[in-house]
C-alpha cells in the first residue's frame, strides 16, 4: 500500500493522532476516554504509519521494540498502587491526590499514573502483536 | 525467633551463589548452622521447664488473620531440639558420606531448607503459617528423595511421596479453614480456650477427619504408609533426618498439638487407637519379610509411628508421658541405626542383611553404636528404650476398652521391633566376615561419631532419666493438656504386670532373633500378596485415571478452534435454555422497552446485511471488511444508548481487529471449501440458537426488578472518593483498579505468547534450512 497521499498524510497524522491519544488519556477521568482507548488510538497511529511507510520505517522511528513498553507500563501501574503502601501505610491501590489541580492537565493523582501505565501496556501489547504477525506473515 | 527460622532459608539461598565453595573441604562448615540453632533453642530449656511459654508474633497478612506467630512450649521445644540436634549430626555426617559429590552444595541447600521449614512447622502458632511450612517440608522432601535424579526409581518414589503428602497438605488446609471458620481464629492458642465450642460444632467430625488425613499421610499411617519405604531411595542422611527422626513425626506433632483442642472425644480416641494399632502391627510384621537393611528400618519406623499415634489415641496422662519419652527414644535409636546402615552401605556397598556379618572387626565404633541402638530399640535395660517400653505398657494396661487386645497388639509389636532392631543393629557386626567384604575400609571419624553420640545418649538418658525429665518430658506432657507435676521417671518400677510383659517381650524377641533369620525366600513369599496392598491399588487407580484423562483430553482438547467454540456455544445454549425454560417461560416487560426509531432500524439493516455478506462472500478479505461493518454498526448502537466509552473502545478494537485479520489473511491462499452444506446448516442453527438465547436472556434481565445499589454507590462516590466524573473510568482505574492491573498483566502475557510463538517458529525454520 505505497500511495503518496497516505504516505504524506501519515507523516502529519502520526503526531496529531499521538497528541489526540494523550488527550483522550487525560480527559478520561472526567469525560469519555481513558488509558485503554488512548493506548489503542496511539497504537492505531503507529499501525497507520507502518502501512504507509513500511514496517521498518516505523520501527526506526520508534528506536526501541514496543514490547519494552509493556514492563514499563505494568511497573508504573503497579507502583502507583504500591505508593500508598510504601508512603502512607495505606492499603494497596488507595487513591492519592495532589490537593490543587495542575494547569491544562487537571487533578493529578495516583489514578492518573495508573492510567498512564494502562496506556503504555496497551500500546506495547497491540504493537508487539501486530508487528510480530506482520513480520512473520 | 523469626531469624532462627529464616536462617535455614537464607543459608539455602546463600548456597545458590556460593555453592562451589561449599562442595569441597568447607562443606563441614554448614553444620555450624544447626549447631548454632541447637544452642539457641537449648538456651530456652530453663524457661520452658519452669512452665513458661514464649510467644512471638510478626504480622503477615493481618486482613485474613494470618500471622507469623510462633509459640515455644514444651512440645515445640522438644521438636526444635530434635530438628537442630539431629540436624547438626546429619549435616556433619553428610560431609563425609557424600564427600566429593558433584551436587553436595545443592544437597545442603535442600537440607537446610527442610530444617527451616520443619522449625517453622513446629513453632507456628497460626494454622495457616503452619500449613505453609508443612507444604515446604513436603517439597524439600521431594527434592531430597529424588536427589539421585538420574535414577528413575528415585524420581518415582519422590513423586509418590509428594503426591501422598501433598494430598495430606491439601487436607490440612481444608481442616485449617474449617477450624478457622468454626472458631473465628487461626491461632491455635486461642482455639485452646474454645475446646467445647469446637467439639460441639456440627463440623467437628469433618474437621477432625481432615486433620487426621493430614497427619496420617505425613506420618505414614496405614493405608498411606507405602510412600515411606519408597522414600528410602534417598541418600541415607535424608532417611535418617527426614524419614525417621523429624519430618515423619510432623503428623505426630500435629496430632499432639491438637490433642488439647480436639482430643478427649470418642471419635478422636477410637480412630487413633484403631489406625495406630493397625499400622504398628501391620508394618512390624512387614519388617520380618525384608532383607534390605533400610527396608527393615523403614517398616519399623512406620510401626513406631503407629505406636505414637496409638498412644495419643489412648489419651491418658500415662499415654502422653509414654509418647513424649518414646519420641525421644525412637529419634535416638532409629537415627543411629540409619546412620549405621548408611556407613555399612557406604563402606561395603551392600545393604543386604543376609550377606553382611562380622563387620565389628573393621569398624568397631560403628558396631558399638549399632549394638547400643539395638539395645535401646529392644527396650532392654538400662537404655532409655526400656523406659519408653515400660511406660507404653503401663499406658496400655490401663486402656479403657478392649484392654486385652490392645496389650497383645502392643506386646507383639514390641517383640517384632526388638527383632528388627537386632537385625539392623547387631546382625551385620557379629559372626564371620564374608569373603566379599574382607577389604572393606574403616569409616572416617566424621561418619561414625554422630552415630556413637546418639547411641550413647540413648543409654545415658536411660541411666539418668532426670537429665530429660524436667527439661523435656514434663513440659511436653503439660503442653498436651495433662498435669505433669507428679511425673517421676525411673528405670525400676518394682515387680508388676508391666515388668512381666517386658520380660516376655525381651525373651521372645531374642529367641525370635536367633531362630528367624531374614531371607530372600520370605521376602519373595510376601511379594505374592503385593497385589492387594494399598500401594498397588493406588498404582492401578492412578494408571486408569491416566487412561481416562488421555481419553477425555483427546475428545475435548482436539486442537480445532471451531470445535472448542461449538462445544462452548452448545453448552451455554443448553444450560441457559434449560434454566429459562424451567423458570415458567420468558417474561417480557414491554414498558421497559424504548420506541424504535428510524435510524436504529437503518443501523440494524446495515448490521444484518453485513452479517449475510460475511457468511456468503467468497473472499476472505471481503468477509473481514464486512465483519468490520458489523462491529461499527454495534458501535453506533452504543452511541445511541449513551455509552460513549464503550463505543470508543469498540471502534478502536474493531479497527485493529480488521488490520490484524488483513495481516494474517493477506498471505493465505484463496478460499478453499472447508465446510460442506451440512456443516454450515448445523453451524447456522447453532448460531441462531445462541442469538435467540442471548436475546431472550437480555429481555428477561430487563424484566427483572433491578438492584442498583452497586451502581448508585459508584455514581455517588466516583467524585467524592476518587475525584473523577467519568464513572466508567473511575471504576477501571480506582474502585476496581486491581482487576485492571491483572487484566493488563494478562494482556502482556498474551503479547509475549504471540511474540514467542511466532519468533520461535521462525527460528526453527531457519535452522532446518
Amino acid at each position: 500500500m505505497k500511495t503518496l497521499i497516505l504516505k504524506t498524510a501519515s507523516n502529519y497524522l502520526l503526531p496529531v493522532l499521538l497528541v489526540f491519544s494523550v488527550f483522550i488519556l487525560l480527559r478520561g477521568h472526567y469525560l469519555p476516554g481513558g488509558g485503554f482507548v488512548g493506548g489503542l488510538i496511539a497504537a492505531i497511529a503507529f499501525v497507520l504509519h507502518a502501512f504507509a511507510n513500511g514496517l521498518d520505517n516505523t520501527k526506526g522511528l520508534l528506536r526501541f521494540h514496543p514490547g519494552f513498553l509493556m514492563p514499563i507500563g505494568l511497573g508504573l501501574a503497579f507502583l502507583s498502587g504500591l505508593a500508598p503502601v510504601l508512603g502512607l501505610d495505606d492499603p494497596f491501590m488507595t487513591g492519592l491526590w495532589f490537593p490543587d489541580p495542575f494547569p491544562v492537565i487537571g487533578n493529578v493523582g495516583s489514578a492518573l499514573f495508573f492510567d498512564i501505565g494502562v496506556y503504555l501496556v496497551v500500546v506495547g501489547v497491540t504493537l508487539t502483536i501486530i508487528f510480530t504477525i506482520s513480520e512473520s506473515a | 525467633m523469626l531469624a532462627a527460622i529464616l536462617l535455614g532459608f537464607l543459608f539455602a539461598l546463600f548456597l545458590v551463589f556460593t555453592g562451589k565453595f561449599f562442595r569441597g573441604k568447607l562443606a563441614i562448615l554448614s553444620a555450624l548452622i544447626p549447631a548454632g540453632l541447637f544452642a539457641y533453642f537449648s538456651s530456652f530449656i530453663p524457661q520452658i521447664s519452669s512452665g513458661e511459654i514464649i510467644h512471638k508474633t510478626y504480622q503477615w497478612v493481618p486482613a485474613f488473620g494470618v500471622d507469623l506467630s510462633f509459640k515455644l512450649d514444651g512440645l515445640s521445644l522438644l521438636f526444635s531440639l530434635m530438628i537442630t540436634g539431629i540436624g547438626f549430626l546429619v549435616f556433619a555426617y553428610t560431609a563425609s558420606y557424600l564427600k566429593g559429590h558433584k551436587y553436595l552444595d545443592r544437597f545442603y541447600g535442600y537440607l537446610s531448607l527442610f530444617m527451616a521449614a520443619m522449625l517453622g512447622l513446629v513453632l507456628s502458632d497460626n494454622l495457616i503459617s503452619l500449613f505453609v511450612f508443612w507444604e515446604l517440608t513436603s517439597i524439600s522432601s521431594f527434592f531430597l528423595i529424588g536427589f539421585n535424579n538420574t535414577n528413575p526409581a528415585s524420581r518415582k518414589s519422590a513423586l509418590t511421596a509428594l503426591g501422598i503428602t501433598g494430598f495430606g497438605g491439601f487436607s490440612l488446609l481444608a481442616g485449617a479453614l474449617l477450624l478457622g471458620s468454626i472458631s473465628g481464629t487461626y491461632s491455635i492458642s486461642e482455639m485452646l480456650s474454645m475446646k467445647e465450642a469446637i467439639a460441639g460444632s456440627e463440623y467437628y467430625i469433618l474437621a477432625v477427619v481432615f486433620i487426621f488425613v493430614a497427619a496420617f499421610t505425613k506420618s505414614a499411617q496405614f493405608p498411606f504408609h507405602f510412600w515411606l519405604p519408597g522414600a528410602m531411595k534417598a541418600p541415607t542422611p535424608v532417611s535418617t533426618y527426614l524419614h525417621s527422626a523429624t519430618m515423619v513425626k510432623a503428623g505426630i506433632y500435629l496430632l499432639m498439638r491438637f490433642t488439647p483442642v480436639l482430643g478427649d472425644q470418642e471419635f478422636w480416641n477410637t480412630t487413633l487407637i484403631i489406625v495406630g494399632g493397625i499400622t504398628m502391627v501391620y508394618s512390624a510384621i512387614h519388617a520380618l519379610f525384608r532383607t534390605d537393611l533400610k527396608g527393615i528400618l523403614a517398616y519399623s519406623t512406620i510401626s513406631a509411628l503407629g505406636i505414637l499415634v496409638f498412644l495419643i489415641g489412648l489419651g491418658t496422662k500415662a499415654a502422653f508421658l509414654a509418647a513424649a519419652i518414646f519420641i525421644i527414644v525412637h529419634a535416638l535409636y532409629k537415627a543411629t541405626l540409619f546412620l549405621v546402615t548408611g556407613i555399612i552401605d557406604h563402606q561395603t556397598g551392600s545393604r543386604d542383611v543376609t550377606k553382611l556379618g562380622g563387620l565389628r572387626k573393621i569398624m568397631m565404633p560403628v558396631a558399638i553404636a549399632g549394638i547400643l541402638a539395638a539395645i535401646s530399640s529392644g527396650g532392654i535395660p538400662p537404655s532409655v528404650g526400656f523406659l519408653g517400653k515400660e511406660l507404653t505398657y503401663e499406658a496400655s494396661t490401663h486402656a479403657k476398652n478392649f484392654t486385652i487386645i490392645i496389650v497383645i497388639a502392643i506386646v507383639l509389636t514390641k517383640i517384632l521391633l526388638l527383632w528388627a532392631g537386632f537385625v539392623a543393629g547387631i546382625k551385620p557386626f557379629v559372626g564371620k566376615l564374608p569373603e566379599a567384604h574382607k577389604d572393606t575400609k574403616a569409616p572416617g571419624f566424621l561418619m561414625w561419631a554422630p552415630a556413637v553420640i546418639l547411641a550413647v545418649l540413648g543409654i545415658l538418658f536411660g541411666i539418668f532419666p532426670m537429665l530429660i525429665e524436667s527439661a523435656l518430658v514434663k513440659p511436653v506432657v503439660s503442653a498436651l493438656g495433662a498435669d505433669a507435676a507428679e511425673i517421676h521417671l525411673a528405670l525400676w518400677h518394682g515387680f508388676n504386670t508391666v515388668l512381666l510383659l517386658s520380660g516376655i517381650t525381651i525373651a521372645v524377641g531374642i529367641l525370635l532373633y536367633f531362630f528367624l533369620k531374614p531371607s530372600a525366600k520370605l521376602e519373595k513369599g510376601v511379594g505374592k500378596l503385593e497385589f492387594i496392598s494399598p500401594e498397588n491399588i493406588l498404582k492401578k487407580g492412578t494408571h486408569y485415571f491416566g487412561v481416562f484423562s488421555a481419553f477425555w483430553t483427546n475428545v475435548f482438547q482436539n486442537g480445532y478452534l471451531r470445535n472448542y467454540i461449538t462445544t462452548i456455544v452448545l453448552f451455554l445454549v443448553a444450560l441457559v435454555g434449560y434454566i429459562m425454560a424451567g423458570n415458567s417461560g420468558v417474561i417480557i416487560d414491554h414498558n421497559q422497552l424504548s420506541e424504535v426509531t428510524t435510524y436504529e432500524v437503518a443501523v440494524v439493516v446495515i448490521l444484518i446485511a453485513g452479517v449475510f455478506y460475511t457468511v456468503f462472500t467468497k473472499s476472505r478479505l471481503a468477509a473481514v471488511a464486512a465483519m468490520g461493518v458489523v462491529g461499527l454498526a454495534i458501535c453506533l448502537i452504543f452511541v445511541f444508548y449513551s455509552a460513549p466509552d464503550l463505543a470508543m473502545t469498540q471502534f478502536s478494537i474493531d479497527t485493529l481487529t480488521v488490520i490484524l485479520f488483513v495481516l494474517v489473511l493477506y498471505r493465505l491462499p484463496k478460499y478453499l471449501t472447508l465446510s460442506d452444506y451440512k456443516m454450515r446448516i448445523r453451524d447456522g442453527i447453532l448460531s441462531l440458537a445462541l442469538g435467540t438465547v442471548v436475546c431472550l436472556l437480555a429481555l428477561q434481565v430487563l424484566a427483572e426488578p433491578t438492584n442498583s445499589d452497586v451502581g448508585d454507590f459508584y455514581a455517588k462516590n466516583a467524585y467524592i472518593l476518587a475525584h473523577g466524573k467519568n464513572v466508567v473510568n473511575v471504576i477501571l482505574v480506582d474502585f476496581r483498579g486491581t482487576d485492571t492491573l491483572m487484566e493488563i498483566a494478562v494482556l502482556t502475557i498474551a503479547a509475549i505468547g504471540v511474540f514467542g510463538l511466532l519468533k520461535l517458529r521462525l527460528k526453527s525454520t531457519d535452522r532446518s534450512q
